[in-house]
C-alpha cells in the first residue's frame, strides 16, 4: 500500500471569546484605525439588523433572515474583497453587501417585497441575493470565468452556508472552479444551523473546509466570529485568485444567534443553553473588548456611533417607506428586453386595473 | 448555394456567431475536442481555440449557471446539454435564475445566453434519449423556446436566439439532423423569434405543429391534396412566446385544427395552443380541435418507439375526422 494524497486542513483565528489576542495580529491588520473601521460596520449591521426584524414584527417588512451574530463573516469578507470584484451572496449577508456599498434602503426594499432592492446603485455588477441554496455558486464561476477570458485582475466571490455544501450545484461549481482555474473565493458562512438541520446532520466531513480538497483546492477554516481572522485569511485567499492561481475555500464557523427567518422558531429545535453559550462568543463583544484595552474604543465613542447608525438606518427606514410604489405596467417591463407582442395585451390588462379584479 | 443538413447549419450558424461576435463562447459535454457527440460543434476549437470553446466537466447545473454567470458579465455563452434527458439538472438553473435575473434586478443585470439540446424520438436512441419535455420549458416565464424544423430555420433561428438578448432554450430535433438537406445560403441572416409560419397554405384545415413533425405535417398535407383537401401547415418555431395571431388567423382560413406534437398529449404544449384558439377563435371553428400526440405514458424504448411517435396516418385521420360532417 502507498500513500497517494494527504491533506490537511488550517484553523485560523487572533482573537478569543474575550477579546485576548492569541497570536501576533497580520501586519495589514494590526491598525486600531482599520480594527475600529471594522467594528463600526459590524454595528451598523447589528442595528440594520435589529431594525429589520421590528419593521417585520409591525407589518413593515416581508419574511426576513437576521444576520446577528454573522457580522464578522460579512464585514471580513468585505474587507477582504475590492471594489470591482463581484460578490454572489446567499440571503443571510447584509453585513457583507453594506460592507460592499449596497444601501439599507435597497435591502429594506428588497426584504419588503419589491424588486427594485436588487438594483443596488452599487456595486452595480454584485449578484442579488440567491434564495435558492447554492444556485447562485455555479453563476461564480461563469463570472470568474469572465474575469479570467479578459485577463482582468477580479475575483468572484460566492457566500453560503453550511447546509448549501451538501448541495450538488455547490460541488458542481467548486470542482469546474478547480478543473479551470477560475479566480473565485468560496466562503462558508458556517452558522451550524440549516433551519432545523444541525452540521452534525448536514455532512460526515470533519471540516467543510475539506470538501474544497475533492475540487482540487485548498480550504481552509477561520473563526468566523473574529473578524481579523476573516478578513485576513479571505484576503490571502483573494491574493491567491487574483494572481491567478485559482480557487480557495474558507469556511468560517459563526453561530446564527436568531431563528432562521422571521417566520421561523428556532427554540422547537435547539435549546436556549446552546444559544447562549453561541452569546459568549459572538463577534462584536470581542473585538469591542479588544479595541477598549487598547483604548481605541470606548463607552463614548460606541454611543456616539450607535446614535449615527440609528440615523442612518431610521433615514434608509423611511426612504423606504416613501418610497412611490411601482407602476403596474412595470411588472411586464423587465421580463424580456424588450416585451413580446403576445404579452402587450396582458400588460394593458394590468394597466387598466384588472390585476385588483381578484 | 451549397445544400446543408439540419447538423450542419446548427454547425455553420455557430462558426458564423463565433466569427461575428468575439463575445460567443460554446460550452458543454465533449464540445470541443470531439467536435459534440452529433459534431454540431465540430471544428469549433480548431477554429477559435481553448478560450472560446471549453469542454466541461460531465455537470449539467454547472453548464447552465456557468453561462449564466458568464452572460451577466455581457458574453454571449451558447451551451450544449448533450441530450434533453439530460437537462433536467440544469432546469432550476433556467426557472429560477436564467429566465428571471433580469426582472430580479429590474434590469441591471441579464442573462443573454442559448442552451442547446438535442431532443425527440425517432432515432431509436437509448432510454432517456428520445423524450420531448419542451412544455416544461414554454411553461417558464422569461425563457424563449425555440424548435427549427429544417436547416435554413436552424441556421436562421440559432443566429437569432443567440443575438437575442435574453435566454434562449434551443431545441435541436435530432431525428431530422441528418434526415434531408436545404440550399443554406449562410450569409448571417437570421430568422425572426417569436414568430409562427405558414409553410404551405390552405384552405380546408390547420396542421400546426414544430420540429420534426414538421416534415409528418408536409407529408400528410400532401397525402391530403390528392383527396382534395388542402391542409394549411403552420410552423410554430418560437414555442414560447407564442405568436398567436398567426395561428388564429390560419384558423381563421380553415376552421379546422389539427396540433401535432411528439410529447405527451397530456399538458402538452398542444393544450396550450387549444385552449388559445379556444379562447379567441372559438367562432371560426367548424370543428373541434384535434391533437395528434404521443401517448400519456412512458416514452417506450426503440422496439416500441413506433407506436408512440406520431405519423403521418395518424394526423391525416384526424385532419378527416375534423372535415368529417357532423
Amino acid at each position: 500500500m502507498s500513500l497517494v494524497a494527504e491533506f490537511t486542513v488550517d484553523h485560523t483565528a487572533y482573537l478569543d471569546a474575550e477579546g485576548k489576542q492569541v497570536q501576533p495580529l497580520p501586519a495589514a491588520l494590526d491598525d486600531q484605525g482599520v480594527l475600529v473601521e471594522l467594528l463600526k460596520q459590524m454595528l451598523l449591521a447589528r442595528c440594520f439588523d435589529t431594525k429589520a426584524i421590528e419593521l417585520q414584527r409591525t407589518g413593515q417588512l416581508g419574511t426576513y433572515a437576521s444576520c446577528l451574530g454573522q457580522e464578522a463573516v460579512g464585514v471580513g469578507v468585505g474587507h477582504a474583497m475590492r471594489t470591482e470584484d463581484v460578490l454572489l451572496p446567499a440571503f443571510r449577508e447584509h453585513a457583507l453587501q453594506l460592507a460592499r456599498g449596497v444601501h439599507m434602503t435597497e435591502l429594506f426594499l428588497y426584504w419588503g417585497g419589491d424588486e427594485r432592492g436588487s438594483d443596488f446603485a452599487v456595486p452595480r455588477q454584485d449578484f442579488p441575493v440567491s434564495i435558492t441554496v447554492g444556485g447562485h455558486a455555479p453563476h461564480a464561476a461563469g463570472v470568474a470565468l469572465a474575469f479570467k477570458l479578459r485577463g482582468e485582475p477580479r475575483v468572484a466571490v460566492c457566500m453560503f452556508g453550511d447546509g448549501a455544501t451538501s448541495k450538488g450545484d455547490v460541488y458542481e461549481a467548486m470542482n469546474l472552479a478547480g478543473v479551470w482555474q477560475l479566480p473565485v473565493v468560496f466562503v462558508v458562512s458556517n452558522n451550524q444551523w440549516a433551519i432545523s438541520t444541525p452540521r452534525a446532520e448536514q455532512s460526515a466531513a470533519a471540516t467543510l473546509a475539506q470538501k474544497a480538497i475533492a475540487a482540487g483546492f485548498r480550504g481552509e477554516q477561520v473563526d468566523g466570529n473574529d473578524v481579523i481572522a476573516v478578513a485576513h485569511v479571505v484576503g490571502e485567499a483573494m491574493a491567491h485568485a487574483r494572481n491567478g492561481k485559482g480557487p480557495r475555500l474558507v469556511e468560517c464557523l459563526t453561530y446564527r444567534l436568531g431563528d432562521h427567518t422571521t417566520v421561523d422558531d428556532a427554540a422547537r429545535y435547539r435549546s436556549d443553553e446552546e444559544v447562549s453559550r453561541a452569546w459568549h462568543e459572538e463577534p462584536l463583544r470581542r473585538l469591542r473588548s479588544f479595541l477598549t484595552g487598547s483604548g481605541a474604543w470606548g463607552q463614548e465613542t460606541e454611543d456616539d456611533w450607535l446614535q449615527r447608525c440609528s440615523d442612518e438606518v431610521n433615514q434608509a427606514v423611511d426612504d423606504y417607506l416613501n418610497l412611490p410604489a411601482r407602476a403596474p405596467e412595470t411588472l411586464f417591463d423587465c421580463l424580456f428586453e424588450t416585451l413580446p407582442e403576445g404579452l402587450v395585451a396582458q400588460q394593458q390588462v394590468v394597466m387598466t386595473g384588472g390585476a385588483d379584479d381578484g | 448555394m451549397a445544400e446543408h443538413n439540419l447538423l450542419e447549419a446548427v454547425n455553420l450558424a455557430l462558426k458564423r456567431a463565433m466569427a461575428e461576435d468575439p463575445r460567443v463562447l460554446v460550452l458543454g459535454e465533449d464540445v470541443g475536442v470531439d467536435g459534440g457527440v452529433f459534431r454540431a460543434t465540430d471544428g469549433l476549437l480548431q477554429a477559435y481555440g481553448g478560450n472560446r470553446v471549453f469542454d466541461t466537466p460531465l455537470a449539467e447545473t454547472v453548464i447552465a449557471g456557468v453561462a449564466i454567470g458568464l452572460a451577466a458579465q455581457a458574453f454571449r455563452p451558447v451551451a450544449e446539454i448533450q441530450f434533453m434527458g439530460f437537462i433536467y439538472p440544469a432546469i432550476d438553473q433556467l426557472v429560477n435564475h436564467a429566465s428571471r435575473l433580469r426582472n430580479r434586478t429590474r434590469g441591471r443585470l441579464s442573462c443573454p445566453m442559448v442552451l442547446r439540446a438535442p431532443y425527440g424520438g425517432g432515432i431509436h436512441a437509448p432510454e432517456h434519449h428520445s423524450e420531448s419535455t419542451e412544455a416544461m420549458l414554454a411553461h417558464v416565464p422569461g425563457l424563449r423556446v425555440v424548435i427549427p424544423s429544417s436547416p435554413r430555420r436552424a441556421y436562421g433561428l440559432l443566429l437569432a436566439a443567440i443575438r437575442d438578448p435574453d435566454p434562449v432554450v434551443f431545441l435541436e430535433p435530432k431525428r431530422i439532423y441528418r434526415t434531408f438537406k436545404e440550399t443554406l445560403a449562410d450569409d448571417g441572416e437570421a430568422w425572426p423569434l417569436d414568430q409562427a409560419e405558414i409553410l404551405r397554405p390552405g384552405s380546408d384545415v390547420t396542421l400546426i405543429g414544430w420540429g420534426a413533425m414538421i416534415r409528418e405535417c408536409l407529408t400528410a398535407a400532401e397525402q391530403l391534396a390528392a383527396d382534395g383537401i388542402e391542409a394549411e401547415v403552420v410552423d410554430v418555431a418560437t414555442l414560447a412566446p407564442l405568436d398567436t395571431e398567426t395561428i388564429l388567423e390560419s384558423v381563421q382560413r380553415t376552421g379546422r385544427v389539427v396540433i401535432v406534437h411528439e410529447a405527451a398529449g397530456n399538458a402538452g404544449y398542444g393544450a396550450e395552443i387549444a385552449a388559445r384558439i379556444a379562447d379567441q377563435g372559438l367562432y371560426d371553428l367548424e370543428a373541434p380541435v384535434r391533437r395528434v400526440t404521443g401517448y400519456d405514458t412512458v416514452m417506450p424504448l426503440p422496439r416500441l418507439e413506433h407506436l408512440y411517435m406520431p405519423n403521418v396516418t395518424r394526423i391525416i385521420d384526424a385532419a378527416q375526422d375534423c372535415l368529417a360532417p357532423a
